[in-house]
């Protein structure tokens, strides 16, 4: 038991668990950080990146092997033939859809910090004062001024390029200086930032992406390859940034293929005493024990073990007294915009490839003047101005190989990502009559988008369109991929945090309520999605947070 | 050769037995072809070697049979397509000498440049006409397939993405307007 016995644990090493590991460690707490997947070491195991197209075997492309192995997976923007080996095999991790739900994964060191979007958006009181105003979900028990020095806190440390808008709805941070737009979208950025009057602004996208060296890290080199990991450490993830600098404190115990069947917990002291796991190499049990349990096991994965950790105490659950556990299950609803021609700048191009878009903020229901009869909350887009060069066209022979080996026109698009309120009845539960390979019950995932993320389609399209028009954008068309949920990749709210311990499972801490040595940091304590991508850098600064508080707290000997 | 007599031929061609292709048949110039897949054979390869030139020809930059799009067109039909794809792209290196055939009076690999590309640009047009007609839920036309792979394989090849193209493996910068004169190549990536 001695030698299974730490300070604290970590359950996951995606973006938030990377946070809690070196939060823990940087503090003197010896940390066991658990990974149920394999190991990915920084940059020798981003194997393939370097790559050029003809010496990978199908150019980058998806094999019929790949659509039956990860028929879900492989659907995702982000995969190819390079990034292919960060997402699971679905055919060996099932999990039910009642409705349909892509759940998209990656198991191991590093989790879906790898092939991440990047993309951090503080999140402001439009999004903290929400659920209070229209009574969806149940109010954040905290505000942006309580966020707002670990925002400042984490930020620097991520890496985050942007500039500096002085927008409420979206706060400015600390940033690395701005990726550049290209002179379409600049000339589109004027104006529409000139004709709306209403608060709508096009930006550059935030990114992870260091235009400036970040300790040892990056700069970016603008190959926009970003998901097949970087060999640069051009952008933050776990394997870059947060656990190499966990590592160096000496204080972490990294260990992969353990999959956390069950946190323990004692009724008689009334905490969690450790975590149980299984082996995925060997499929031996084993225990570990810790003062302190952070669980990051992403949204999901995180509830998945609440639901599998039960007691006489909580035969619901780990700490679901509420009952809240596994509903509330939220993504983001996008796919939704618009694209057109721009005529002109005929005479310019581009050099390298930029890992980022433009952005435009949330300008629907942010103040009185804004506020929309149809629906509730908003949405954002992000999109980019592009001269690309046709991928086919008329004709065979000379004439159609000088017409593909020069740029086409320039061309502009904007996509939504749209809020999906908590709803109840969208939730995870485990199906106990049905077990994964290591004998743990599947999560059966119950989802849709409802009549509120339905209503804002319609503006969603129109807005884009009249943005693009008025930005000077030409043959602008819109479109809704209709994309089912899970596919936006920003699945939260299942353990969320609250006021009290009847409607919530955390506090304002990212505590749970009835088992104060826990910790839940990941997506699943969001009371909602927000309108504004990039939750990520959301759930940094509440890990950065709750471990300062748990560590004060276990000073004072409350925990 | 009918639709059917095709069809039979192509599935014995799947079923990896070797028949001969109809180059092999109707020219008669060749030994036993060298199995390069389970569903090529190289006199295959050759075909779509001269296929693909015809649609991306050598010009001042190298051609497509130089960036070896006919073996490229092999492991991407075997891996990325499925069986049906497959079946009606076999098929279509069949049909294509039977229509070049009934166009030209020659096979295609008989047929000169000339005669190549003026019976391609016609299979083009009719591609088009049938992609444009075609219902969703139904097949792609198989010169539609070929010169997908044509122009996928040729841009995305060495010769392609750095001589008919610019290829920068890591540009290291963003500059969001730099000039552009008419005729510059395009960004491979």
């Amino acid at each position: 038991m001695k030698n299974n016995t730490y300070d604290a644990i970590v359950v996951g090493t995606g973006i938030s668990g990377g946070w809690a590991a070196k939060e823990l460690c940087e503090k003197g707490l010896k940390t066991l950080v658990l990974e149920r997947g394999r190991n990915i070491e920084h940059v020798k195991d981003y194997t393939d990146t370097t790559k050029d197209p003809w010496e990978l075997d199908h150019c980058g492309r998806t094999t019929q092997e790949d659509r039956i192995n990860s028929p879900i997976q492989s659907k995702i923007y982000a995969w190819n033939e390079v990034s292919k080996k960060f997402f699971v095999n679905d055919l060996e991790n099932p999990y039910e859809q009642v409705k349909p739900f892509e759940w998209i994964r990656g198991n191991h060191v590093g989790g879906r910090s790898i092939m991440w979007g990047r993309q951090c958006y503080r999140r402001s009181d439009v999004d903290f004062e929400a659920n209070a105003k229209d009574g969806h979900g149940v109010d954040w028990p905290i505000r942006y001024k309580d966020l707002a020095p670990w925002y400042d806190y984490v930020e620097p440390f991520v890496g985050v390029s942007g500039s500096l808008e002085g927008l409420f709805q979206l706060p400015d941070g600390k940033f690395l200086p701005p990726m550049e737009m290209n002179c379409v979208e600049k000339e589109v950025a004027k104006r529409i930032n000139r004709k709306f009057t209403d608060g709508r602004k096009m930006i550059i996208g935030r990114t992870a992406n260091h235009t400036r060296q970040v300790g040892n890290r990056g700069p970016c080199q603008f190959r926009n390859k970003c998901h097949e990991g970087c060999p640069f450490s051009g952008y933050f993830c776990s394997n870059s940034a947060t656990l190499p600098a966990a590592a160096n404190t000496g204080n972490m115990t990294l260990r992969p293929f353990s999959i956390v069947q069950e946190v323990m917990y004692d009724k008689e002291k009334g905490r969690a005493t450790g975590v149980r796991i299984i082996d995925a190499e060997t499929l031996e049990t084993h225990e570990y024990y810790a003062t302190i349990i952070f669980l990051n096991a992403s949204t999901l994965g995180t509830t998945a073990i609440l639901l599998n950790s039960v007691s006489d105490a909580f035969p619901e659950g780990l700490g679901n007294g509420s009952g809240q556990v596994g509903h509330n299950l939220m993504d983001m609803h996008y796919g939704m915009g618009a694209s057109g021609d721009y005529d002109g700048f005929e005479d310019s191009y581009t050099y390298g490839r930029r890992p980022t878009g433009i952005f435009i903020p949330q300008f629907r229901n942010i103040n009185e003047q804004t506020k929309q009869k149809e629906y509730l909350r908003g949405f954002t887009y992000q999109g980019g101005a592009n001269r690309g060069r046709a991928g086919l066209a008329d004709g065979i022979g000379v004439q159609l190989k000088e017409q593909l080996t020069e740029p086409g026109n320039w061309t502009m698009g904007i996509m939504a990502w749209a809020e999906h309120l908590p709803y109840y009845e969208n939730k995870v539960t485990l199906n106990k009559n049905k077990k994964d390979k290591f004998g743990m019950p599947i999560l059966s995932i119950d989802c849709e988008f409802k009549e509120n993320e339905k209503a804002m389609t319609k503006d969603i399209m129109n807005s884009a369109a009249e943005m693009l028009e008025e930005g000077g954008v030409k043959n602008v068309k819109t479109y809704d991929n209709q994309l089912t949920p899970g596919f936006c990749i920003h699945e939260t709210g299942t353990a969320r945090m609250g006021h009290d311990l009847k409607t919530s499972v955390l506090n304002k801490w990212n505590q749970m309520h009835e088992v104060k040595n826990v910790f839940i940091t990941d997506g699943s304590a969001m009371c909602s999605s927000g309108c504004t991508p990039g939750p990520s850098i959301t759930y940094m600064a509440l890990t950065a947070r709750a471990v300062d508080y748990a560590v004060r707290e276990l000073k004072k000997g409350n925990i | 050769m009918n639709r059917k007599e095709a069809l039979s031929r192509v599935g014995l061609l799947l079923g990896g037995a070797l028949v001969g292709s109809s180059i092999f048949l109707e020219s008669g110039c060749k030994s036993n072809p060298k199995q390069v897949n389970d569903l090529f054979n190289q006199d295959q390869v050759n075909l779509f070697n001269e296929i693909a030139e015809t649609i991306l020809p050598a010009t001042t930059t190298p051609g497509a049979k130089e960036a070896k799009v006919g073996e490229f067109m092999t492991v991407m039909v075997k891996d990325c397509y499925t069986k049906a794809d497959q079946q009606i792209f076999l098929e279509g290196l069949i049909q294509i000498d039977e229509e070049c055939k009934n166009a030209t009076g020659n096979i295609f690999f008989d047929s000169n440049s000339q005669e190549r590309t003026t019976f391609l640009a016609q299979l083009d047009t009719h591609q088009k006409a049938y992609m444009e007609r075609k219902k969703p839920e139904q097949p792609s036309h198989y010169f539609r397939m070929m010169k997908e792979i044509t122009l996928l394989g040729f841009f995305t090849s060495e010769v392609g993405a750095t001589k008919a193209l610019r290829y920068v493996a890591v540009p290291g910068k963003y500059d969001g307007c730099v000039p552009y004169k008419k005729g510059d190549r395009a960004w491979a990536t």
